[in-house]
Order: C-alpha cells, then sequence, then structure tokens
C-alpha cells in the first residue's frame, strides 16, 4: 500500500493534464460549436489528406536520415575510450541546450535567399539558390532539431554491447559487414525503434519548424491545428479531430514499430 | 607430430607503450593441450589474442601450419575461441548460438541440423535447444561457448580462462569432460588460466610465463619436479625459496648452514636461489637437529597441516599430515635431492 503513495503525485498529474485533455479533446472533435454530436469535423479531416500524406512523408524522410547519419556516430561513440565519450556526448548535446527558436531562426539566416550559403556561393559566382522555404529545408530543420534524439539512445544500447561479443562473431566467420548486421544491428533493435519514436514523433506534429523554413507552402499537420486554434479560420473542432487522427495515426505506426522490438522491450 | 602453430620472436607493445610480450617464441604440436600458465597481466592472455587474430604483433611472426598468418583477419583463420565470459549472442537461443558460425558460411541447412545436434550430444545439452542463454546456468552457458567454437572444426581451439567463473565442484568437471572432448575429437587446445592445479591436470604441455616472458615449457611433471627457475617453482605449488650461495658442487649454503645436495655446474660461490618444496620439509626432534624453529602456525587444509615455522632466517612453510603444537621448538631436514638449486633469473629484475 505504501509504494503506492509514491505514485500519487504523478497520478494527479496525469488525471489533470493528461487524461481530462485527452478526454476534452474527444469531446470538441465530436461536437459542433453548439455542443451537438456530430461525426462531421472527422469527416472533414479528409479535405486535408495531402497535408497530412506530406507531413509523414517529409518526418519519414527526416527520421531515416536521422537514422543514417547517427547510427555509424553512435557506435563509434560507443567504441571509443570512456573518458572521451563524456566528450563527445557533450558536443551531440550542446545545440540542445539553446532555445529551439533561435536554432531555427540561425536557420533562417543562412538558408535565406540573400542569406550566408547563398552569399558565400556567389561571391564563387553560383546562385542564388532557392533554398529557404523548400520541403527540403524543412527537412533539414527538423534533422538538425532532433538528430541527438536519435543518437542518444542508439548509443545507450550499444554501449552496453559487450566487445568481446563483436569479437566472439568475427571469431565465428563474420566479416566486418556481417558482424554489422548479424550483430550489432539485432542487438541495437531496441535503440533504433526508440530513436525512430523520439524523432519521428515531434516531426510529424511539428509546426514551428515547417513555419519556418518552410514558408506556406510546405504546411504540414502541426500548421493546420495552430490555424484552427489561433489563425483565421478559428475552428477548435476542427482542430481537436485533427489532432485525434494524428494521434490515431501515430498510434498505428508504433504499432507497427513494436513488431519489430524485442518482446521485452516494447515502447507503448 | 608437426607444429600447427609457431610464434616467433613475438613482441606486443600496447598503445600507451607498455611492452606486454618481450620477446616470445612457442611452438605448438598438432593435436597436443597447450596450456599457458601466469599471474595475471603476464600476457598469456595477448598470446592467446595474437593467435585468434584480434592482435597483431609488433614484431615476430604467426606461423599457421607453416604459413605466415600475420594481419590475417580472425574470420579468416582456422582456429575459434572460447571467451572468458563466454560472450554468448544474447538475442539467440541455445541453437541458434551454437549454428551461429555454420549459418555465417551458408552451409546447407540439413548439415547445420546435423553438426549442432551433436554438439548439443556432445556437451550434454539436448532439449535446451530453445532456450534463451539468459536462462542458463553459468556451466551451461560455458558448454554452449565450447560447443559453439566446436561446431566449426576448428583446428585449433583456444580456451581463455573458459572455467574461471564456475565454481570448484564444476570447474573439477568440467576440466575432466575438456580433455575428453579434446582427446575424443583430437584436436589441438591451447588453454590461459592462471590456477596452476588447473594447468596440472589437464595439459600435455605446461607453458609457465611471467612478465611478457616465458619462463619454462614442458609437461606438468617436469615443470612442478624440475622448475628452471624460484618464480616457476613458486607459481607452480607453494614453495621455501632461500638466497644461497654454492662453495662447492654438491654443497650449498643458506642459513648460515652447509647441506649436501645433488646439484653442479655453478661458478665457486656464486648466489643462487635455493627452493625447497613444503612436503619435502621434514620434522624430526629439537635435539641435534641442524635446523630448528618456533611453530607459528597450523591451519588444516583437508589433506595436510600446513605450518609455518619460524627458524630465525627463514620462515619456514612445512606440509604435514601430523600437526604439531603451536610454540614448539621442532627440528626440520630434507633429503639432499629435495634441495632445488637454481639460478638467479634476469626476468625477476623488470
Amino acid at each position: 500500500m505504501k509504494k503506492k503513495i509514491l505514485a500519487a503525485p504523478y497520478l494527479v498529474w496525469m488525471a489533470v493534464f493528461i487524461v481530462v485533455p485527452l478526454i476534452m479533446v474527444a469531446y470538441f472533435a465530436l461536437t459542433d460549436n453548439a455542443g451537438k454530436f456530430t461525426i462531421k469535423n472527422i469527416s472533414d479531416v479528409g479535405q486535408y489528406a495531402n497535408i497530412f500524406v506530406r507531413s509523414i512523408w517529409l518526418s519519414v524522410i527526416a527520421t531515416a536520415i536521422c537514422l543514417v547519419v547517427a547510427y555509424p556516430v553512435s557506435f563509434l561513440l560507443s567504441r571509443m575510450e570512456k573518458h572521451k565519450q563524456g566528450t563527445m556526448l557533450m558536443i551531440v548535446m550542446l545545440p540542445m541546450w539553446m532555445n529551439f527558436l533561435l536554432r531555427t531562426y540561425a536557420w533562417m539566416t543562412l538558408l535565406g535567399n540573400n542569406g550566408i550559403i547563398n552569399h558565400l556561393l556567389g561571391l564563387i559566382g553560383l546562385g542564388p539558390y532557392k533554398l529557404i522555404n523548400t520541403s527540403g529545408a524543412v527537412v533539414l530543420g527538423m534533422v538538425y532539431n532532433y538528430l541527438p534524439f536519435m543518437i542518444l539512445p542508439l548509443y545507450s544500447v550499444m554501449e552496453k554491447i559487450d566487445k568481446s561479443v563483436l569479437e566472439a562473431a568475427s571469431d565465428l566467420g563474420c566479416s566486418s559487414m556481417n558482424v554489422l548486421f548479424k550483430v550489432i544491428v539485432p542487438l541495437s533493435l531496441p535503440g533504433i525503434t526508440s530513436g525512430i519514436t523520439m524523432v519521428f514523433v515531434p516531426a510529424i506534429s511539428t509546426f514551428i519548424i515547417s513555419r519556418m523554413l518552410g514558408g506556406g507552402s510546405n504546411l504540414l499537420i502541426g500548421d493546420l491545428i495552430e490555424m484552427q486554434f489561433l489563425g483565421n479560420s478559428y475552428n477548435p473542432n476542427l482542430g481537436a479531430a485533427i489532432s485525434l487522427v494524428l494521434m490515431v495515426i501515430i498510434l498505428m505506426i508504433m504499432t507497427i514499430m513494436n513488431q519489430f522490438s524485442p518482446d521485452d522491450q516494447v515502447l507503448m | 607430430m608437426e607444429n600447427i602453430i609457431s610464434l616467433k620472436n613475438i613482441v606486443v607493445d600496447f598503445e600507451d607503450g607498455e611492452r606486454i610480450l618481450k620477446n616470445i617464441s612457442l611452438d605448438i604440436k598438432d593435436k597436443e593441450f597447450v596450456t599457458l600458465l601466469g599471474p595475471s597481466g603476464c600476457g598469456k592472455t595477448t598470446t592467446l589474442r595474437i593467435i585468434a587474430g584480434f592482435l597483431d604483433p609488433t614484431e615476430g611472426d604467426v606461423l599457421f601450419e607453416g604459413k605466415r598468418i600475420n594481419g590475417v583477419p580472425p574470420h579468416k583463420r582456422n582456429v575459434n575461441t572460447v571467451f572468458q565470459r563466454y560472450a554468448l549472442f544474447p538475442h539467440l537461443n541455445v541453437y541458434e548460438n551454437i549454428a551461429f558460425g555454420l549459418r555465417v558460411k551458408k552451409l546447407p541447412q540439413k548439415e547445420i541440423v546435423k553438426r549442432v545436434g551433436e554438439m548439443l550430444e556432445l556437451v550434454n545439452l539436448k532439449g535446451f535447444e530453445k532456450r534463451s542463454i539468459n536462462r542458463l546456468s553459468g556451466g551451461q552457458q560455458q558448454r554452449v561457448a565450447i560447443a559453439r567454437a566446436l561446431v566449426n572444426h576448428p583446428k585449433v581451439l583456444l580456451l581463455d580462462e573458459p572455467l574461471g567463473a564456475l565454481d570448484l565442484k564444476l570447474r573439477k568437471g568440467m576440466q575432466t569432460e575438456l580433455r575428453r572432448i579434446q582427446q575424443a575429437l583430437e584436436l589441438t587446445f591451447v588453454y590461459v588460466t592462471h590456477d596452476q592445479e588447473e594447468a596440472l591436470t589437464m595439459s600435455d604441455t605446461v607453458v609457465v610465463m611471467n612478465n611478457g616472458h616465458i619462463q619454462q615449457i614442458g609437461s606438468p611433471t617436469d615443470i612442478y619436479n624440475e622448475p628452471i627457475n624460484a618464480f616457476v617453482a613458486d607459481f607452480i605449488g607453494e614453495s621455501n625459496i632461500i638466497n644461497g650461495c654454492m662453495p662447492r658442487d654438491c654443497e650449498v649454503e643458506f642459513t648460515g648452514r652447509r647441506f649436501e645436495c645433488v646439484d653442479k655446474g655453478f661458478s665457486p660461490n656464486e648466489t643462487v636461489d635455493v627452493v625447497i618444496r613444503p612436503e619435502d620439509v621434514k620434522i624430526i626432534p629439537a635435539e641435534g637437529a641442524k635446523l630448528t624453529g618456533i611453530v607459528e602456525s597450523v591451519v588444516f587444509k583437508g589433506v595436510h597441516y600446513e605450518m609455518i615455522v619460524d627458524g630465525v632466517d627463514h620462515k619456514w612453510m612445512i606440509h604435514s599430515t601430523k600437526a604439531e603444537q603451536v610454540g614448539t621448538m621442532v627440528g626440520m631436514t630434507f633429503d639432499p635431492f629435495d634441495i632445488h638449486i637454481m639460478k638467479k633469473t634476469a626476468a625477476e629484475e623488470d
């Protein structure tokens, strides 16, 4: 009985700030502005299918890039001497200590039509290129902001892989490639799935990155939701419906992800 | 018998500049059970890693069946290793752990089933195929590790303190088991241990190492009965080691007295190490004895008592089946052929 008391602060928190709001979201999504039950909001979400597709597509690309970039780095990191690992991890984390908005603003200055990159390219007679307000810039922003969330879980599982297990694999006939695919990848699977979750979920629901780097033409789900609450097209019921659909989509994707995870490492 | 592995003048320096192996040469014969024995840090595991291919020597050659294999990666060598803490694959079950090497070599499924089955039988793990390795005892994990290495039919099996984590009874059982497997499969085993008893029990040849040098190579009986220097004598079973000198052939002086011995060939008055095994010291009445001392402690060791007798110049360790009273004065004697005279070694200096 005593142990249950320890969970009380969080249980209260969860009830007030998670369960109740979720119920409210569901309530708004399923009612019209007069408070009557309707599924019109949900069916209206269908109009924005292209935005959903774009959001999913861009976050999938960003997540894939993060994985490809983070995987080898995490492995190298995990094989370094212990005291060097600490320094390197700090460097990886460093950008996260700076304000998220500031980091994204920095990219605006870099990528702008008259920005630093185009200016430098101009000096050697290239450009100017249209860098900002493209979907590429949105993906770049996502990768830049969320890369550490991929590196950290990967590093923490890889760090636990015993060096002698890798030696055993090569002793038993594995080339370096074989060691990677037969031992390192299977053993780091929990890190891969949690890294994907930690990058994909914030990426698919972001609105700052797309607003600042994507211009008006690269609207994401996050922007769409924001517009329903704060924009001209004020419609909280539709906004709640979009949020609900997004949640279901994320839930589905995570369920699929968990199929690849070992039984004892399920994320949700 | 032919040499299957030869190490020629191997030197290994680690990155921090420390010299781990200092010019080691060793021939290992086919179908031989060779044990590398020494205290921790003596370079025995490093020697094993050089044979396995995890480490390249700074200087010297590694030969396998007469061919130089320096720089050949581990997966291209016809040797397999049983690791110190087994290093089993945590994501695979018992069967898949054992089948790992065969799957990598893309053997036909039928062959894999047959060979893994044979191995499970050899190491008494039938019925454990589907078991996760996290749910095995230390002894079972150990046997999976052995099966996983042997299933590849290596010419040489390298074992790095494979029994170190097991309790005494299990270890004894596994020693006999390993010896049986080695003889049944007619393989060459290179076995690393710091346990001298294990080395003497299992091996055809024992290689005693210390400080990156090989001290002595020989059969277990040779090593025990004719240790080449004080280090080997001390490491292989306990010994009384006393500074002495040789006034002339067949006479040795230590603790201020002269004794008859059987060694010769030393220069006059050369300083030497005198080694006498604790079981070779006999206790006699103190009256008229050449050597006397006061019994300082008596410890029961099972088969015998271990006594420390303070003889002023040296504290004697004595093994005897009869205990003496602590505090009594006793005499000690030993036969001339039980006094082993050894040259002072250069190896002790570094």
